[in-house]
C-alpha cells in the first residue's frame, strides 16, 4: 500500500510522519497555454499550496506554458478570471525560482521583455540539468 | 466555407490539417479562436504559414481571445479582428463551416 500511495501522490508519502520538516526540491513544469484548458490555473493553485509547506519550490515554463506569463492579458471579454497577476505575487511566498526555456520563447517570437515576472531564461540543456536534480517533478 | 480552429498550433496539428484543406478553396475563410489565436503571432514559427494563408484566403482572429492572452500587439498584419458579433456574421455569411476540433 505504501508503494501505491507514493505513486498516486507523485512521490509524496503522506503516511510517513517522520517526513515532516524535511524540505524537498519540487519543480512544477508548466507546458499549457493559460485559458484554453484549466491546467495553468490548477498548477498555480498547487504551487501556492506547496508554498504553505515550506518546500524548495521552482517553476519551469516551456512549450505553450510560456504564454502563462506573457504581459498584457485582458480577460474581461472572455469572462474568465485573469490569474496572470498572481505570478507576480509568488515572490511574496518565497517562490523565486522561475525558469523559462529559451527555445520555447524563440519559437513563439517572444523575449524576456514580453514576460510579466523576473525569470531565468535557460537552454533546454540547463533545464534538463535542474530538472534532474529535483526530488519531485510535477507536470501540468 | 468558414474554417474554425481552436487549438494551439504548437501543441496540435489541427491548424496544419485545416490549412492543407482550406487553402485549396479561394473563397474560404479561416477564423482563429481560443488557443489557435497564438498562430497569429508575429515572428513566431507559424508566421510564414499564416502569411501564405493570407495570400490565398481571408484570415480572422477572435479579438476577445487575442486580448485575453496578451497578444494584441503581436498580431501579423492582414489578419482581421472580429468580436463575438463578427463571429456570428462570419458563420451567417458562409454557406457552411467546419470546426477543426
Amino acid at each position: 500500500m505504501g508503494k501505491e500511495m507514493t505513486e498516486s501522490t507523485g512521490g509524496i508519502d503522506f503516511e510517513d510522519e517522520d517526513a515532516s520538516g524535511v524540505i524537498k526540491k519540487f519543480m512544477f513544469v508548466n507546458r499549457k497555454a493559460p485559458y484554453g484548458t484549466i491546467y495553468a490555473l490548477e498548477s498555480l493553485e498547487v504551487v501556492l499550496i506547496s508554498a504553505a509547506f515550506d518546500q524548495d519550490v521552482s517553476l519551469t515554463f516551456m512549450d505553450d506554458g510560456v504564454y502563462q506569463i506573457v504581459k498584457g492579458q485582458h480577460t474581461k471579454a472572455i469572462d474568465v478570471k485573469n490569474f496572470s497577476p498572481t505570478y507576480r505575487a509568488l515572490e511574496g511566498y518565497d517562490i523565486e525560482k522561475l525558469y523559462v526555456e529559451k527555445e520555447s520563447l524563440e519559437q513563439r517570437g517572444l523575449t524576456e521583455a514580453d514576460l510579466l515576472v523576473d525569470v531565468q531564461v535557460m537552454s533546454s540543456a540547463e533545464i534538463a540539468k535542474i530538472m534532474s536534480e529535483q526530488d519531485v517533478v510535477i507536470s501540468f | 466555407m468558414l474554417h474554425i480552429v481552436n487549438k494551439s498550433p504548437f501543441e496540435n496539428r489541427t491548424l496544419d490539417s485545416c490549412l492543407r484543406v482550406a487553402l485549396n478553396e479561394p473563397g474560404a475563410a479561416l477564423l482563429l479562436i481560443e488557443d489557435a489565436v497564438y498562430a497569429a503571432s508575429k515572428s513566431g514559427s507559424f508566421e510564414s504559414a499564416m502569411k501564405d494563408a493570407l495570400g490565398k484566403v481571408k484570415v480572422y482572429a477572435l479579438w476577445p481571445d487575442i486580448e485575453a492572452r496578451g497578444m494584441q500587439d503581436r498580431v501579423i498584419e492582414g489578419i482581421k479582428m472580429v468580436d463575438y458579433g463578427g463571429f456570428v456574421d462570419l458563420v451567417a455569411e458562409h454557406s457552411n463551416c467546419q470546426s477543426w476540433l
